[in-house]
């Protein structure tokens, strides 16, 4: 039996979820003796493969097959079932990102497979697999058990600790069997460059309804960019139409976990909080001592923005030798 | 055409969660239920795109996999404007039982769309949309943020990593949508609320799934340590901390 982890990539480059769900394929390596084989689709060169063998993986099947470039989850989940059973794999992992959350479910279904979705830690046991996962927008969690033979998982940021274990690995360019045959068709692509990307962002600068107008963002944007930080806002700053949707975080809108969130003139609605709780650490610039989002925050200060916001990315700027 | 949204019973967002003793269920005391919030949006859009469709989008109906303590959540969305509603009579289990029953309506009654949200506010399993389009055996876009109908052809928009794709798919399938498909719920007028009275709401028993998954018990974040005030003038030392105590810079 083998563990498959589900490796993303962009650009040729892996994604940092990725890595972090070989590490947790360690875990349940480690307590169950079984090898990890990390499956990579795209145009990735084996010197960028490889790092995944740093944590763990032993062997990675690459499918570069220009087709399969081309996201469906129909398709895509076809392929997996296909390496699963080509690996006899009996654990697959995801990251809880866009397309794990894709193609986690459809493979569930496609093999029969107990599915625990937005894990937040490793197993409490592996066999049968058994592990915590976030509920009611992360105000409790959920200890769920697999019962079928198969189990998938997809991991939210920060489920387990990175660790290396470099290994030896064999890269295997991969031509799948099953032909790629989707149904839907990629009419254009609409890519903003140059922007952090909010939901893998490690610190994450955002504003709320306290900044009074979308005219005043200035000196978040320019605190985003001395921390190299995503932009998020609260709802109602979307709403209005100050900044668009895209930065929405809360639980109508983006769900985050970056290991900084930097909130700025936001109230800290429990709404809102449902979208960044997962955040290591929280800090909070508000006028009000008494509002809420200092009960969830670990570092505030309490005063207005906008004297606070330029000293703030002084102090940065120092510290970063800007 | 016609279009099936589903609707989660959920409680309010503003609920406190809490739960019996043996950590197994809600604690349902007080609970307001309200239509999961991405279904809302889901629903709003349907029944916009019916509008605009000029005849072309026959009916949108909702279906709602619970007991009937969720008829008042049901009646809600025929208020706002769907024309009828499927009800399976079951514990709303988890995302494979619910999106099994779910398929089997939607087979039955040759629905070419399938809207779901991207999660349900209770267990937040982001699974339920693309397992019925697996059951159905159909395509499934996730993370659509805009949903077009133009002279009968679909057009998708999907968030991709840091922009968005449009996509073109054929029917039937199953769209997962977020925030961006339109931006405010629509409200029950007092007309809809009247007029919802009587629109059916058809009951149907579970079909037999295997289980796959058991939920164990739930458990309470650790509460915070209390938040640490800087004084207004000490950013530097914040910064300090952030770097030598969170380690986080
Ligand atoms: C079903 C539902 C879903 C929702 N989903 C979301 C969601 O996903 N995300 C979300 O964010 N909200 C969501 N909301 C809305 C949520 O309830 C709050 O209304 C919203 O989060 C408030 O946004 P805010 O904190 O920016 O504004 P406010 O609550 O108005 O807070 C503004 C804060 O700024 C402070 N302030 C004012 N001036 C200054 C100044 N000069 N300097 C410093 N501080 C200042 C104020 O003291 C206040 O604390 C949802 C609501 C519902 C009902
Ligand atoms: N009990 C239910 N009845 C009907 N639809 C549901 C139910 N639960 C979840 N859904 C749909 O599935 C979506 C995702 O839910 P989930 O996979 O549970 O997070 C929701 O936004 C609804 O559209």
């Amino acid at each position: 039996m083998s563990i498959i982890v589900f490796s993303e990539s962009r650009n040729g480059k892996l994604k940092k979820n990725s890595l972090e769900a070989v590490a947790y394929a360690q875990s349940i390596a480690v307590a169950t003796s079984k090898p990890i084989v990390a499956v990579s689709v795209g145009n990735v060169d084996d010197q960028e493969l490889a790092l995944l063998a740093k944590y763990g993986a032993t062997k990675i099947i690459s499918v570069t097959n220009q087709n399969w470039l081309a996201h469906d989850s129909r398709e895509y989940t076809k392929l997996l079932a296909e390496i699963t059973e080509k690996e006899n794999a009996d654990t697959i992992l995801f990251s809880h990102s866009n397309m794990g959350k894709a193609i986690a479910p459809r493979l569930s279904v496609r093999l029969k497979a107990g599915l625990i979705s937005g894990v937040v830690a490793i197993p409490d046991s592996f066999a049968p697999i058994t592990a915590k996962r976030k509920a009611y927008n992360g105000a409790a969690f959920q200890l769920v058990s697999v019962k079928s033979d198969k189990a998938i998982l997809t991991l939210n940021p920060n489920s387990c600790e990175i660790k290396e274990n470099p290994v030896n690995v064999n890269i295997e360019v991969y031509a799948p069997k099953s032909a790629y045959n989707a149904e839907t068709k990629i009419e254009s692509v609409d890519v903003v460059t140059g922007k952090v990307i909010l939901t893998e962002a490690n610190i994450v600068v955002s504003g709320g309804r306290g900044l009074k107008s979308g005219d005043n963002w200035a000196h978040i944007e320019e605190l985003a960019n001395v921390l190299n930080a995503g932009l998020a806002c609260s709802r109602p700053v979307s709403d209005e139409g100050w900044r668009s949707h895209e930065e929405h975080v809360g639980q109508t809108g983006k769900i985050i976990a970056p290991d900084l969130y930097i909130a700025i003139g936001i109230s800290g609605a429990i709404q809102h909080i449902g979208g960044v709780s997962g955040s290591k650490v929280i800090v909070a610039v508000d006028k009000d001592k008494d509002a809420p989002i200092f009960k969830y925050a670990d570092y505030g200060i309490v005063g207005d923005a906008f004297d606070v916001m330029p000293r703030l990315i002084e102090s940065f700027k120092k510290f970063k030798n800007l | 055409m016609k279009i099936l949204v589903c609707i989660g019973n959920v409680p309010d967002t503003t609920t406190k969660i809490r739960f019996d003793n043996e950590m197994k269920n809600l604690d349902t005391n007080g609970v307001q239920w309200v239509i999961n919030p991405w279904d809302e949006l889901a629903l709003t859009r349907a029944l916009e795109i019916k509008e605009q469709s000029g005849g072309k989008i026959e009916k949108v109906s909702v279906i709602n996999v619970g007991k009937a303590d969720a008829e008042p959540t049901i009646r809600k969305a025929l208020a706002i404007g769907a024309d009828d509603a499927f009800r399976i009579d079951a514990e709303p289990e988890n995302a494979y039982f619910i999106a099994a029953q779910i398929a089997e309506v939607a087979k039955q009654e040759n629905f070419d769309i399938i809207l779901a949200g991207k999660e349900a506010s209770d267990f937040n399993e982001a699974a339920t949309g693309s397992m019925i389009a697996e059951f159905m055996d159909i395509n499934s876009v996730s993370a659509v943020t805009s949903f077009d109908f133009v002279d009968g052809n679909v057009s998708l928009k999907r968030e991709i990593d840091g922009g968005k794709e449009t996509i073109s798919v054929k029917t039937p399938f199953v769209a997962i949508v977020q925030k961006g498909i339109c931006i405010n719920p629509r409200i029950a007028a007092m007309r809809g609320i009247m007029m919802a009275r009587s629109k059916p709401i058809k009951v149907s028993n579970p079909v037999q799934t295997q289980v796959l998954v058991e939920y164990k018990a739930f458990d309470l974040p650790q509460p915070k340590a209390a938040c640490k005030i800087i004084d207004p003038v000490e950013t530097d030392k914040l910064v300090d901390l952030l770097h030598g105590e969170a380690k986080v810079i």
